[in-house]
């Protein structure tokens, strides 16, 4: 067991990575010498040349159409785009192009292509480089869709993407980059589509990925003194979603609270609620309820502690919860 | 120039030009071309058979056969002497009017044919032809070509890429990227674009204020304007920038100058936009007729030749009809078929409950 941060386990896994498949490539904005605005292609750079880690022109559609050329080429390319709220001049080249040519070509086509994006808030940026735009990207069929929330899923989860002969959208919390870990980094990580339990409970499921994992965590355990045991589900898949572990925990629990940081109009949890209604509904003691950001664009920082999900507002749910 | 003043009619000088509307072999002092007497016929020949083939899928989409066509007519030699010039490893990234390109790296007519019917969204392997799928999104092949270009130098294959757009297109950000990363990782690309004076109604000024094969030279790399309905020039040209790229040389871009004779799509009505003078002009420039009277003029091909031709583009013609009314509708399951490449439960779910639910009606 090695202890390792987020960042630290994600650029392990992007080396071991690169060692095991010549055709592996890193590419994006700032990747190459300076190791990324959050280091995780720290030193890659050095040790594969400029061929294999490519300090790319400042220009996120570029990125990823000549990461599809690369693809169609052969190549296995891991792009970076440098934060969340730059993803969208990109939009039009994922959701047009990347998500649909596999289909456009009978299968003739594989693409190949990790998308990386730190994604959510809680750094204290300015606009743009806090957001959390995942259903954007499950909505696009073609696309898988997975967000980690520990060093030890980074470091396998980038590994099994990278494998992976669909494109995927790997999101990665850049809040929790500098979180420390244990990582045994000998283990074989669960399969990528897979949830998991991160925390067994009987009383109430936590819903939840990336970012929020931690934050429900914590709830959980602040629950334990209320005598609630509450479990948590790491979705860690967003497209696909692992529905067998989550309608398993909340037929078991009866009751469930959706976390994320997107906002919770037409958001993820929409998704999750109306699918558990669906296949748990003889179970649930109560509606599913949701936490998450507002409708509106995220704030300036120094707002931002009122607009993210935290403990208390995660407690607020799950006391809510057991008014029915 | 007024807006209703007929385009591009007047030959800029600047043009590239081998072989004249009139079908008088030039000189020229960048660009010449040694052909023999059997590789002129053959241009010949892929010029009818491509113009008849675009003919054919124009009646089809009349009839109701084919949903809409985009139609080549007039471009034919920016196609087939752009095409021609490839070699086998080389690379072409079309948009989802070339068909001339197509034929030139053995794509089945029939199976373009497909995506305009409605059954596919393109039906080639695209690593069969080193022909990628059209793409309808304007301009977003350019980045793919550009990325293939890339993984072709890391591969020290000695090949390149050639990426078709149109005049349009030349507005869009992807095209202007792919020009900054094509020049700035040297890759071995050619830009291709058939300036054929038309994007569906907006004449080139919305598009431009300078001639496009100039825009090259503000993203560092050679830009040349040929008669994109000289078939000679633009296989010249063609055959020169890629050999250029292939060597290390890095991009370039052509501007093929040519029209588009037809509508922009069989959706398209022309007459709302375009006036008929402009057309007549362009007929006179007709990239066929002025090979065709090279080789008459030049003793190369006589009456029975062209009556050949003729015969071969008619039974080609029928043929492609044929097929195109054979081509069976994909079933229900098709649908869910090639998303991913790995199995997806979700995907897989809903496939089972709605070939389930259609099962139900067969009872």
């Amino acid at each position: 067991m090695t202890t390792l941060t987020l960042a630290k386990a994600l650029n392990e896994g992007l080396r071991r990575s690169m060692e095991d498949d010549p055709k592996v490539l890193v590419m994006g904005e700032d990747v190459g010498r300076l190791g990324g605005v959050f280091r995780v292609t720290d030193g890659l750079h050095k040790d594969f040349g400029e061929d294999r880690v490519i300090d790319t022109p400042l220009a996120e559609s570029g990125i990823i159409g000549t990461a599809i050329g690369l693809a169609l080429r052969g190549y296995r390319p891991v792009c970076e785009i440098q934060f969340d709220g730059f993803v969208f001049p990109a939009a039009d080249q994922i959701i047009t192009q990347l998500a649909k040519m596999p289909l456009r070509s009978l299968g003739t086509l594989k693409l190949p292509v990790v998308v990386r994006i730190p994604c959510g808030g809680g750094i204290g940026a300015v606009e743009h480089h806090s957001e959390s735009p995942e259903a954007y990207f499950t909505h696009t069929a073609g696309l898988r869709v997975v967000a980690c929330s520990n060093p030890a899923d980074g470091y396998s989860m980038i590994q099994e993407a990278i494998r992976s002969d669909d494109p995927i959208i790997f999101f990665e919390p850049k809040r929790r980059y500098w979180d420390k870990a244990e990582v045994d980094l000998a283990a074989p990580g669960l399969p990528l589509d897979r949830a998991r339990i991160a925390r067994p409970g009987a009383d109430l499921t936590l819903l939840a990925y990336g970012p929020m994992v931690k934050t429900c965590l914590e709830a959980a355990a602040a629950a334990e003194e209320d005598g609630r045991d509450i479990e948590v589900v790491d979705l860690r898949s967003l497209n696909p979603l692992d529905m067998g572990v989550v309608a398993e925990s909340v037929t078991r629990t009866g009751r469930c609270v959706v976390v994320h940081e997107a906002p919770v109009f037409t958001g993820f949890g929409g998704e999750l609620a109306a699918r558990i209604t669906e296949q748990c509904f003889y179970h649930l003691e109560s509606p599913v309820l949701r936490v998450g950001g507002f409708s509106t664009p995220y704030p300036p920082s120094r707002l931002e502690e009122y607009y993210l999900p935290d403990l208390d507002r995660v407690l607020d749910a799950v006391d809510r919860a057991f008014t029915y | 120039m007024t807006s209703d003043a007929p385009r591009g009619v007047e030959a800029p000088p600047e043009l590239v030009q081998l072989l004249t509307p009139e079908g008088e072999r030039v000189e020229h002092p960048d660009y010449d071309i040694e052909l023999t007497d059997e590789e002129v016929r053959s241009l010949y020949r892929d010029l009818v058979l491509v113009r008849r083939v675009d003919l054919e899928a124009v009646a089809l989409q009349r009839q109701g056969e084919l949903g809409i066509w985009a139609s080549l007519l007039g471009q034919e030699a920016a196609q087939i002497g752009s095409g021609r010039a490839l070699t086998d490893a080389d690379m072409a990234f079309p948009t989802y009017r070339e068909h001339g390109v197509a034929w030139c790296r053995d794509v089945d007519p029939v199976r373009l044919l497909g995506l305009f019917r409605g059954v596919n969204h393109g039906g080639w392997d695209p690593a069969e032809h080193n022909f990628h799928l059209y793409t309808i999104v304007i301009g977003s092949q350019t980045l793919h070509a550009v990325g293939y270009a890339m993984g072709m130098q890391r591969d020290g294959a000695e090949a390149a890429t050639i990426v078709y757009f149109g005049d349009g297109a030349t507005s869009q950000g992807d095209v202007n990227e792919s020009f900054i990363w094509a020049s700035v990782f040297n890759a071995p690309v050619v830009f291709f674009c058939q300036n054929n004076q038309w994007a569906i109604s907006e004449p080139l000024e919305k598009q431009t204020r300078i001639p496009l094969y100039k825009r090259a030279s503000g993203f560092g790399f050679p830009g040349v304007r040929v008669d994109g309905n000289d078939v000679f020039a633009c296989l010249a040209v063609t055959r020169k920038a890629l050999q250029n790229a292939r060597e290390g040389q890095g991009p370039m871009l052509i501007e093929a100058f040519t029209y588009r004779m037809g509508a922009h799509t069989t959706s398209d009505d022309p007459t709302r936009y375009r006036v008929a003078d402009e057309l007549e002009a362009w007929k006179l420039k007709d990239p066929i007729e002025r090979l065709k009277a090279y080789l008459f003029k030049n003793q190369i091909a006589d009456q029975e030749f062209f009556d050949k031709i003729d015969a071969e583009a008619d039974a080609l013609g029928k043929d492609v009809r044929r097929r195109c009314l054979e081509m069976p509708d994909p079933e229900p399951e098709a649908l869910f078929q090639h998303v991913y490449a790995a199995p997806h439960a979700l995907l897989d779910e809903e496939r089972d409950q709605y070939l389930t639910y259609l099962a139900g009606f067969e009872r």
